[in-house]
């Protein structure tokens, strides 16, 4: 099973033999591929994935039978907002591939628990933090947040601090929740050098539009 | 009619008995940790097992976005705190495969070096725990002096026991004090008397061959199902390494073998953890070898690493990068990577955007533990209530990897 270490091109050239392989053989699923940083990266359409998973677990050049993780990604100014990013491995082939779909704010994923089990907490962690939903999932509560948590934290426009915080009420003898209320505030600060960075006017150079 | 149903009278309570639903946790010493698992019993038999996570939910990630990328550093030793090192080396690898920086040889094999002595630290912790949730109080005793003995190891590194922050993208902080190698030579030395006393405590030992052979069997069926990885996957017979299979760092150059289990029980898995030490040890003992020969700087110095203190007093440019690279720190140029490594427990991974500002856009942390718990559900069923405790136990979790 384990296999010695290749050499970068080599390792590169592997990939892409296998990314132009599988264009070849489902030309529906991919809508672009290419290598970066030594890893494969497909892009895949939504309506597709489940059938594309199915296709890579099973085909004998593929055998991406390990689900590494999935994931999602927030760009807020996109129209399709998210990226629900999946990496899979094989312990067969010895190779890893990411496969990206593009979903906007409404649109649901198919889920995958029905090929790969693993799935399951994954789907439910994505929907917990990003809010995106998983047709066919068997059951998609949230994982990793509070019972009774409103909002998805990972989004762009939630703030770090949230809009809740508990604490133990000595005189009521349960715990409470409330507004956050922060006793000084919440320090973001900007380490951007003024020369390169900044998207912001910087103090002083308002004077310039009022000549 | 006689097929009893006329008789109500002849009607027992024990017949009339309904699945059993108990909490289980958070507060449980088995839980390892803050878990919380509902579960429901015909009796004392498993019928169906739902783990309630996200008791120690940080929101790591989240805070990570807001956070420079050599900020974000200390938060992967408080994921799993049992071998903090291991979390930081996937966190460089991914930085320095974004950056292209090439890690001088000798801070290489001082990660390795740290990297197998937080192999030995977590499975030390993992064997005898495990083993006092099966009704063994000695070998935590025993196994918590030598893991003292190697935090000490830590703290003469970096300064720390636990929250280390010395692996750095580009290398690791310091340079190890001069007399550390010889210490730690003499500890490898003394290490396997121990493990060999706690081998005879445990291996042969009926109670604990009771409680965990036959228990929580894995085939390789459900090792690629439920996604598991590292030793939950060598335990069922599958020499599945990333140390040896895609090697990071300079693994390739170590010599060791990679034990596997034939039974895929509690037991074997046990095993495999017993031998691993013995591996990591052999590893460490080169590593040492390697190290005296091996002198030179332990940081790439280049833009993301700090200059020499001594040019940093002397020269201008290099006091103005010193207080650049702490204040605004390093840009890492857009793209995105997933690096990956061997943690004890298995895969630890971590997908990193980068969008080339000083702050990673998301970085998501790919726990070993996570899909191993999920698979309670799968493993524990047609089980009995006291081997839950052990299954928990050999699957390694630890609350501070899998919530975040």
């Amino acid at each position: 099973m384990t296999e010695t270490p290749e050499s970068e091109p080599t390792k590169d050239a592997a990939l892409a033999e296998l990314g132009g392989l599988i264009e070849l053989k489902r030309p529906d699923c991919v809508l672009s591929w290419d290598i970066s940083h030594g890893e494969l990266n497909v892009d895949v359409a939504p309506a597709n994935i489940v059938g594309f998973v199915k296709y890579l677990l099973s085909d004998s050049n593929c055998r991406f039978s390990t689900l590494i993780d999935i994931t999602g990604v927030d760009y807020p100014e996109r129209a399709k907002r998210f990226d629900v990013v999946y990496h899979f491995l094989s312990m067969y082939t010895n190779q890893r591939i990411r496969l990206r779909v593009s979903v906007r704010e409404d649109e649901m994923v198919s889920s995958i628990t029905d090929i790969h089990p693993s799935a399951n907490w994954f789907e439910r962690e994505i929907f917990d933090m990003f809010g995106i939903l998983f047709s066919g999932h068997p059951d998609l509560r949230r994982l990793l947040t509070d019972y009774g948590f409103r909002g998805h934290p990972l989004r762009k426009d939630f703030p770090t601090t949230g809009y809740t915080e508990v604490r133990y009420d000595e005189v009521e003898k349960r715990v409470v929740y409330e507004p956050v209320n922060l006793v000084q505030e919440y320090r973001q600060f900007d380490f951007m050098s003024p020369w390169e960075g900044a998207d912001y006017i910087l103090p002083g150079d308002e004077k310039e539009g009022a000549k | 009619m006689m097929d009893g149903s006329k008789f109500d009278d002849a009607q027992t309570g024990e017949q009339k008995i309904r699945n059993f639903n108990i909490n289980f946790g958070p507060q449980h010493p088995a839980a390892h940790g803050v878990l919380r698992l509902v579960l429901e019993l015909d009796g004392e038999i498993v019928e169906r097992c739902d783990p309630h996570i996200g008791l120690l939910h940080r929101g790591t990630e989240k805070l990570m976005e807001s956070r420079t990328y050599l900020q974000n550093l200390p938060y992967f030793d408080r994921l799993d705190y049992v071998a903090p090192m291991n979390q930081e080396h996937a966190w460089c690898l991914a930085i320095e495969k974004l950056t292209q920086t090439e890690v001088p040889r000798r801070a290489q094999l001082i990660r390795v070096l740290y990297s197998e002595i937080g192999r030995i630290l977590n499975h030390l912790l993992n064997v005898t725990t495990q083993a006092m949730d099966v009704g063994a109080l000695t070998p935590p005793l025993w196994g918590f002096e030598e893991r003292e003995k190697l935090m000490i190891f830590y703290e003469r590194a970096c300064g720390a026991r636990l929250h280390a922050a010395y692996f750095r993208p580009g290398g690791v902080h310091q340079d190890l004090p001069d007399d550390l190698l010889d210490d730690i030579e003499l500890w490898a030395l003394q290490f396997p008397d121990v493990l060999s006393d706690i081998d005879g405590l445990l291996t042969e030992n009926r109670i604990f061959k009771q409680r965990n052979c036959d228990i929580g069997v894995v085939t390789e069926d459900d090792i690629l199902k439920y996604s598991f990885s590292g030793v939950m996957v060598r335990g069922s017979g599958l020499a599945w390494d990333l140390r040896r299979a895609q090697p990071y760092e300079c693994y390739d150059e170590f010599d060791f073998q990679v034990p596997v289990g034939k039974n895929g029980d509690c037991y074997d898995r046990y095993l495999c953890r017993m031998e691993e030490m013995r591996q990591s040890l052999s590893i460490i003992r080169q590593a040492i070898v390697k190290l005296r020969v091996a002198t030179g700087d332990v940081l790439a110095r280049g833009k993301l690493t700090p200059p020499k203190r001594g040019e940093m007093k002397t020269s201008m440019e290099s006091l103005i990068h010193h207080f650049k690279l702490y204040t605004e720190g390093f840009h890492v140029p857009a793209g995105e990577v997933y690096a990956a490594v061997e943690a004890p427990k298995g895969e630890f991974g971590v997908y990193l955007v980068a969008d080339g500002t000083n702050k990673p856009y998301r970085a998501k942390l790919r726990a070993p533990g996570f899909p191993h718990l999920q698979a309670m559900d799968h493993i524990t069923k047609g089980h009995q209530l006291a081997d839950v405790a052990a299954i928990i136990g050999t699957m390694d979790v630890v609350f501070g990897e899998i919530d975040r």
